[in-house]
């Protein structure tokens, strides 16, 4: 289910005084099964280009096509795309709203008209991957704790079976287990079921260990599109623009500028552990 | 004089499905001018431990003395509050008034501070958090890191001795952290304000003067930042951070290298790598 | 984003124009006291003309952008049609225009149907000024004021005041929240748009739980906010903004005075 903008621009607010160029003149494409990162300020236009994928927002220039579908063509009907390509949005617990977890849960795949049969299925399918037990399914979801509230938040956006999902800072606010859970379980899906993942991530290090394509963007505009070993190697520029680097790459970086010979960026600290050890016996041998 | 004493404090929630024990015990003594941080994964009782310290929860057990007072004193409650300043979690929902000054008026205005005290106070508070220039500005307008800042400036406006933060940067981006942090660090190192961190990220923790580690309602460690973090199984294992460099400087012992101290920060490791060779 | 400016009717624009800089008490008592005018002076066109006239000018020495204010009279547009419509086809007075069946519209039903119209534009007018001018905070402190007499039949002034200020506080907030929680139940396929009205209201319940659940919420954060900030009612605070008459307001009243006069005036001749 590739993905593709090509010259998208988008404004809000345009005309009046409070007008900002979110987006622009983005040309990028995805394809199936890649695992995405996206990082960048607040305000960098993250949130404005994940809303494009999935049409919340159509572009004020430039095409956006998702699977050979144009979202910019009139009468399009955008209601499909948008199970298609699931977005779990910033504190996704808010929008929890049902008498159940598992009335919550259904809704999507209800406004998908999936047969009543199948959507049992469905829902705990999605409880069972987002690592919540079945009998969770007829407490009222505003019973359960925050991070569990928000898993059955993206319960509600898996259960629609979409092919690309796209995850809008999924950890903000959790404490560090309750991270790790989180990203473990998209990390496990993403893999098993083969689908196109979105992250979108304040955090340098979730991205190291988990993407496999990393995009940044600065002031609506994207400033790297490449592996993240390619992409953290401009640390300087990076840290320039409100961002960083993991912080083994920061090692290794602070290390270089010392005289140190060790590799530019390490994703790990394995690798960052290998590097210095290496580095360390090459000195003393030297000396 | 201890600033905040806190002896065997017990808090017991009562719900209707049982009881739950939020704190079975903590003994906590908090020196004026310290900046302490509280670290616990969710659950563990830090933020119930935090709200003992202004009276907003009071003991079910044991007591809490805030500059000698007790807070079950009744009489003594609005002293405690006004000593003991709190900044919460959510940037919105602790901001009243429609325009940043006026906000940060309002706790002088309860205390019934004269007028022009009170203008003076607001002046002072809005320099203090670098807030001045957005003095007129309306609240939903500003960012997650400058809400929180016109949050301390409110509380620094009732003059407290200590500044409690209960994860006031759990929402923020990485921006607004290094705000509020920043902000805190200054207020502490250059007006010795006593500040108590309630956070779960480790970056922050380690810039404290002390760190103490709360588990199932106890103080399971207390100490420096670097004597709490070389701790890393007993910090795993409680659901809990270790930052990376300290990490990477054992794995870094382990593998041969003889590291002399336990470091905190990226910058000081290197530092200690540099001097190896 | 979009609701947010969309909404034109109570909110305030900064400025520091004449208007803006008088007490917001004189505002308050002042947009009170036209209201009482368009009421108890009989209408006419000429009266209507000259208060009319007296609204624009202050607009314009408000420095009020004309569009903005006239954006504000839309959500009144039905009534005003609906006005116009019931006075033009009962009243009965003046020359007969038009007859079929029995429908007759008369000059007088014209006339008495765009008047009372006109009526209804400057009483929201008047408002629309009123809170265009006025920053919340001060607004409520006018009312606070104002109310303030009535504490002693066990009026809560002060409380009612504050909550005024607090649910004004949080309007943007929570608009801002609806669209959030109205996007994230979009993308999973809500359809707030079709279906008949009924089908409609049921739609929205995705959107209004949500929202009422978080108001809720932040209510009880807020509350526990206000109170480590030793918030305990009204008794004995003091206020960072006084309100202070000065000689604008002076100026401000015998204008006003001038005004009301002339209408009585001119409504006596007509």
């Amino acid at each position: 289910m590739p993905i593709k903008l090509e010259q998208v621009s988008f404004v809000y607010a345009a005309g009046t005084p409070f007008e900002r160029h979110a987006l622009k003149d983005i040309n990028l494409t995805l394809a199936d099964g890649e695992f995405i990162g996206i990082i960048g300020q607040t305000g960098s236009g993250k949130s404005t280009l994940v809303q494009m994928f999935n049409g919340l927002l159509k572009p004020t220039s430039g095409t956006v096509t998702v699977n050979n579908l144009v979202t910019t063509a009139k009468g399009v009907k955008l209601k499909g795309l948008r199970q298609e390509v699931g977005l779990v949005f910033q504190f996704a617990e808010h929008q929890l709203f049902a008498e159940t977890v598992a009335a919550d849960v259904a809704f999507g795949p209800e406004n998908q008209g999936v047969p009543k049969a199948e959507i049992a299925a469905r829902v705990d399918s999605a409880l069972l991957t987002v690592g919540l037990p079945l009998d969770i399914k007829q407490r009222s979801p505003f019973e359960l704790s925050g991070g569990q509230m928000r898993r059955a938040a993206i319960a509600g956006v898996l259960a629609m079976n979409p092919k690309v999902l796209i995850l809008d800072e999924p950890t903000a606010g959790l404490d560090p287990r309750g991270r790790d859970e989180i990203l473990s379980r998209i990390r496990e899906l993403q893999r098993e079921r083969g689908i196109t993942v979105i992250l979108v991530s304040h955090s340098m290090e979730d991205v190291a260990r988990l993407v496999d394509r990393l995009i940044v963007m600065h002031e609506g505009q994207i400033l790297h599109d490449a592996s993240p070993r390619e992409v953290f190697a401009h640390g300087a520029g990076l840290k320039a623009i409100g961002l960083g680097v993991p912080q083994a790459t920061e090692v290794l970086q602070l290390l270089r500028q010392r005289g140190w010979s060790v590799p530019e960026v390490a994703l790990t600290l394995e690798e960052a552990r290998q590097a210095i050890v290496a580095a360390y016996h090459e000195r003393r041998e030297r000396a | 004089m201890t600033i905040l004493a806190v002896e065997g404090l017990k808090h017991i929630y009562r719900g209707h499905d049982g009881d739950t024990t939020a704190l079975a015990g903590v003994d906590l003594r908090v020196q004026p001018g310290e900046f302490v941080a509280v670290i616990g994964r969710n659950g563990s009782g830090k933020s119930t431990l935090a709200k003992h310290f202004n009276a907003i929860l009071l003991p079910s057990g044991g007591q809490v003395l805030v500059g000698g007072l007790d807070t079950r004193d009744e009489a003594l409650l609005w002293h405690v509050r006004q000593m003991v300043g709190m900044v919460f979690q959510h940037p919105d929902n602790q901001i009243v008034a429609t325009i940043v000054e006026e906000d940060v008026a309002f706790g002088p205005e309860n205390l019934g501070v004269p007028t022009l005290e009170i203008i003076q106070r607001v002046d002072e508070a809005l320099r203090q958090v670098g807030m001045e220039s957005l003095r007129g500005h309306a609240p939903h307008l500003l960012s997650g890191g400058q809400k929180q800042r016109v949050a301390i400036a409110g509380v620094l406006a009732m003059r407290p001795r200590v500044i409690v933060l209960d994860e006031a940067t759990a929402m923020l981006d990485p921006i607004g952290r290094a705000e509020v942090m920043n902000t805190i660090l200054r207020l502490n190192k250059e007006q010795q304000m006593t500040a108590v961190l309630i956070t779960h990220h480790m970056d922050e923790a380690v810039r404290a003067d002390r760190v103490v580690v709360i588990d199932e309602g106890h103080v399971v460690l207390s100490g420096s930042p670097a004597e709490v973090f070389c701790q890393i199984e007993l910090l795993e294992s409680l659901g809990l951070d270790v930052p990376l460099a300290t990490k990477l400087g054992i794995e870094l012992e382990r593998s041969g290298l003889p590291m002399p101290q336990h470091v905190l920060t990226a910058a000081q490791l290197v530092d200690e790598l540099c001097l190896l060779s | 984003m979009s609701l947010r400016h969309n909404i034109t009717l109570g909110q305030y624009l900064p400025g520091s124009s004449a208007v803006h800089r008088l007490d917001p008490r004189t505002k308050l008592l002042m947009s009170f006291g036209f209201i009482m005018l368009l009421f108890i002076v009989r209408g006419g066109w000429a009266t209507y003309g000259l208060l009319g006239l007296a609204a624009l000018c202050t607009i314009l020495i408000a420095k009020l952008p004309l569009g903005m204010v006239a954006r504000g009279l839309r959500p009144i547009l039905i009534i005003l049609s609906l006005t116009v419509v019931l006075h033009v086809f009962s009243t009965r007075e003046g020359v007969l225009l038009f007859r079929w069946w029995i429908i007759a519209v008369y000059s007088g039903g014209i006339n008495q149907g765009f008047l009372l119209a006109a009526r209804l534009v400057l009483l929201v007018l008047s408002t629309s000024v009123l809170t265009l001018t006025t920053s919340p905070i001060l607004l409520t402190d006018a009312i606070e004021y104002v109310l303030k007499p009535f504490k002693r039949i066990g009026l809560p002034a002060h409380e009612l005041a504050m909550m005024m200020t607090i649910a004004l506080r949080f309007i943007p907030t929570l608009i801002e929240e609806a669209e959030k929680i109205m996007k994230a139940q979009l993308a999973r396929g809500a359809d707030f748009e079709s279906g008949g009205l009924m089908k409609r209201a049921k739609a929205l319940l995705p959107l209004l739980i949500p929202l009422f659940i978080s108001a809720f919420r932040r209510a009880d954060e807020l509350a526990m906010a206000m109170e480590a900030r030793c918030y305990r009612g009204g008794d004995s605070r003091t206020k960072f903004k006084v309100l202070r008459y000065t000689a604008l307001d002076i100026y401000a009243w015998l204008l006003f005075a001038v005004i009301g006069v002339l209408a009585f005036y001119v409504s006596y001749l007509g």
